[in-house]
């Protein structure tokens, strides 16, 4: 009957139907296979992160010197380095240390440089220049290059590994939160925050903050995009991860010798680079279409149409 | 009378630029009483909305503030930022003009509308929430238990403009200033949210000023009117004397410009011009060059004084200052 019909167009001013956020994103990147397959890569690598060292059939140092250069076997599913060593289980562990440096630079950076660019936009005038330039002169040197100095500075290792990438990537979230503040800024409900006399801090931390978090959600990984790939550089020039310790830019710098002869060696540490690293920024460009405030009304569209 | 609850004494704003100095607000006096509606009228640009926001010290980046604001007695000017900011947050309370950006979009209304309690009366997040649920049904907004824990994209324009003036009132202020807060609403929704506001100032005693350009919501709800032009006051009085029989030229135009209901015009009447620049004003009466009536040879050199044309009622114009020019015209 037409009569318990919902009719829309004597509906009037009713209120938007319930549809939370969280729902409309995961929604959203349920459509996209793409950052489905993402997701799913990086669901395996926190599996493998957290669980590595109980998944690996082999310790990562156990030395076999009967089954050197090995290649792919049922007994080794990647084959065995240069001191018969399985590379699976390699792979498998430092997918821990990729895992951690990646989440602990990008948390350095994300701190950092998002209290660096709030209070320079939220302030401007000399603040933000100060700060800015600081931040400029920081950019404007090529990234590895800038990690490689704090890494002689400081010396080699996990931990330098890890505040060299972060104070890298520090200005880009800088950058980006300044961007996202200046606007947010301007719009009325922070000046009727400002005249409720809330406090500086307060109007920064509740009404400005979580308005730029689509920016700094798909600006976050997109970074761990590049963390993980910065430290796999830094680790293959040797000023990462230190071997025994397994990492994957360690073992392709290992494997780079045996190109020809042990394929395997270097092809498997790779591949998960390049998975994880294609993963994240997948993911990451789905969640930046997701959370573009365009989207909601392309969105919407479609749901009236 | 009682004491006034918000007073500005000669209060002048003026900005810095590089074409010179742009007096915004220029002197203005006004005061508003405990229960009062004041409704400020102008222009865009005739100074209205700077004046509130200079005297709450809430004026943009670069403006020279002078003058003296007092709030309940305690002089507002004198004070340091922090406490300006408390004594804003504690006794003003704001209604904006637009309630879809007035509002934060990622947070519950019930956080917005406690947010104020919190910070100055430090009532707890529960003792916040149940303030929130109680305030939203004093504006009206149906089911506030339910509706507390929405967000602002969940109602509309007209219910949206309720959770802002809920805000407002969250520390039961003394003062209600409502920047032009029915502009952005149709017509019934305007009507409903005029008729709201009344109500809560009969229950709570509150002081309103309304800004606004909206004769017809001037006349609905004004006790006083302060009509503003180039940056200063250019009349004030009842809403009844000052509808009854406007003095400056300028009200009058206004009044006249306005349609009837019932009466058809084909063309509605306008006033020709446009309002000066803060930077160029003349040097005489601000509304010399639009002036239909220029009135006293004075008026082109010479800047009018405010004066009196009948008990409370302020014309700052040479032409209806004349004693027997009134006369004439009354006669």
């Amino acid at each position: 009957m037409s009569v318990t019909e919902p009719n829309a167009e004597h509906a009037g001013p009713a209120p938007t139907p319930h549809v939370s956020e969280r729902g409309r994103v995961w929604a959203a990147l349920r459509r996209n296979k793409p950052a489905l397959a993402g997701l799913f890569i990086l669901a395996v690598l926190v599996v493998a992160g957290a669980l590595g060292p109980l998944l690996a059939p082999y310790g990562i140092n156990e030395v076999d010197a009967d089954h050197l250069f090995q290649g792919p076997s049922r007994d080794h599913p990647f084959g065995t380095d240069d001191a018969g060593r399985d590379v699976f289980s390699r792979v498998l562990v430092a997918a821990r240390v990729s895992l951690l440096v990646g989440l602990v630079s990008v948390g350095i950076a994300l701190l950092v440089g998002v209290t660096i660019g709030l209070v320079a936009g939220y302030y401007r005038g000399v603040v933000d220049n100060v700060l800015m330039r600081c931040m400029d002169v920081l950019f404007a040197f090529p990234v590895l290059l800038l990690a490689v100095a704090i890494v002689a500075v400081l010396g080699r290792g996990l931990v330098t590994a890890m505040v060299a990438i972060g104070v890298v990537y520090t200005p880009i979230f800088a950058r980006v939160t300044r961007a996202s503040v200046l606007s947010v800024r301007e719009q009325v409900f922070v000046t009727a925050a400002v005249s409720t006399g809330a406090s500086d801090w307060r109007i920064m931390r509740r009404h400005v903050l979580p308005n730029i978090a689509a920016p700094l959600i798909v600006q976050t990984s997109l970074s761990l995009a590049f963390a993980i790939l910065s430290e796999a550089a830094l680790s293959f020039l040797g000023l990462g991860i230190q071997p025994p310790q397994p990492s994957w830019g360690r073992m392709l710098y290992d494997g780079r010798g045996y190109v020809q002869d042990a394929w395997w060696m270097g092809l498997f540490p790779g591949l998960a680079i390049f998975l994880v690293v294609l993963a994240f920024n997948i993911v990451g460009d789905a969640l930046r279409d997701v959370l573009d405030p365009r989207q909601l009304t392309k969105d919407e569209a479609r749901r009236t149409a | 009378m009682s004491e006034p609850v918000l007073a500005l004494e000669g209060l002048t704003v003026t900005f810095g630029s590089a074409r010179g100095t742009a007096r915004v607000v220029d002197g203005v006096d006004w005061a508003v009483h405990p229960g009062q509606t004041l409704a400020v009228v102008g222009e865009s640009g005739s100074g209205k909305s700077m004046t509130v926001l200079s005297a709450t010290g809430l004026a943009p980046r670069g403006a020279k503030v002078t003058g003296t604001v007092r709030l309940l007695g305690e002089e507002l000017t004198a004070m340091s930022d922090a406490d300006r900011r408390r004594a804003r947050g504690r006794h003003i309370g704001f209604v904006y003009q637009d309630p879809m950006t007035s509002l934060n979009p990622v947070m519950t209304v019930g956080r917005q509308v406690s947010e104020a309690c919190e910070e100055h009366l430090g009532m707890s997040k529960q003792e916040g929430r149940k303030r929130a649920v109680e305030l939203l049904g004093l504006v009206g907004i149906p089911s506030p238990e339910e509706r507390v824990d929405n967000y602002p994209h969940q109602f509309s324009g007209g219910m949206r403009q309720r959770v802002v003036i809920a805000m407002a009132l969250a520390n039961e202020p003394e003062v209600l200033i409502a920047d032009e807060a029915t502009t952005a609403l149709d017509v019934t929704t305007q009507a409903q949210i005029l008729e709201l506001v009344a109500g809560l100032q009969e229950r709570l005693g509150t002081a309103v000023v309304w800004i606004t350009h909206d004769l017809g919501v001037v006349a609905g709800i004004a006790d006083r009117v302060v009509v503003m032009y180039g940056g200063r006051i250019i009349e004030q009085g009842k809403v009844d004397d000052l509808f009854a029989d406007p003095a400056h030229p300028y009200t009058q135009a206004l009044l006249a410009a306005r349609p009837q209901p019932g009466v058809r015009a084909d063309r509605l009447l306008t006033i020709a011009g446009t309002p000066p620049l803060p930077t160029e004003l003349p040097p005489g009466c601000a509304f010399w060059p639009r002036c239909p009536v220029r009135g006293d040879a004075r008026c082109e050199h010479e800047e009018p004084p405010l004066v009196e044309v009948a008990p409370g009622h302020e014309v700052r114009s040479f032409y209806r200052a004349d004693p027997a020019v009134t006369e004439e015209r009354s006669a």
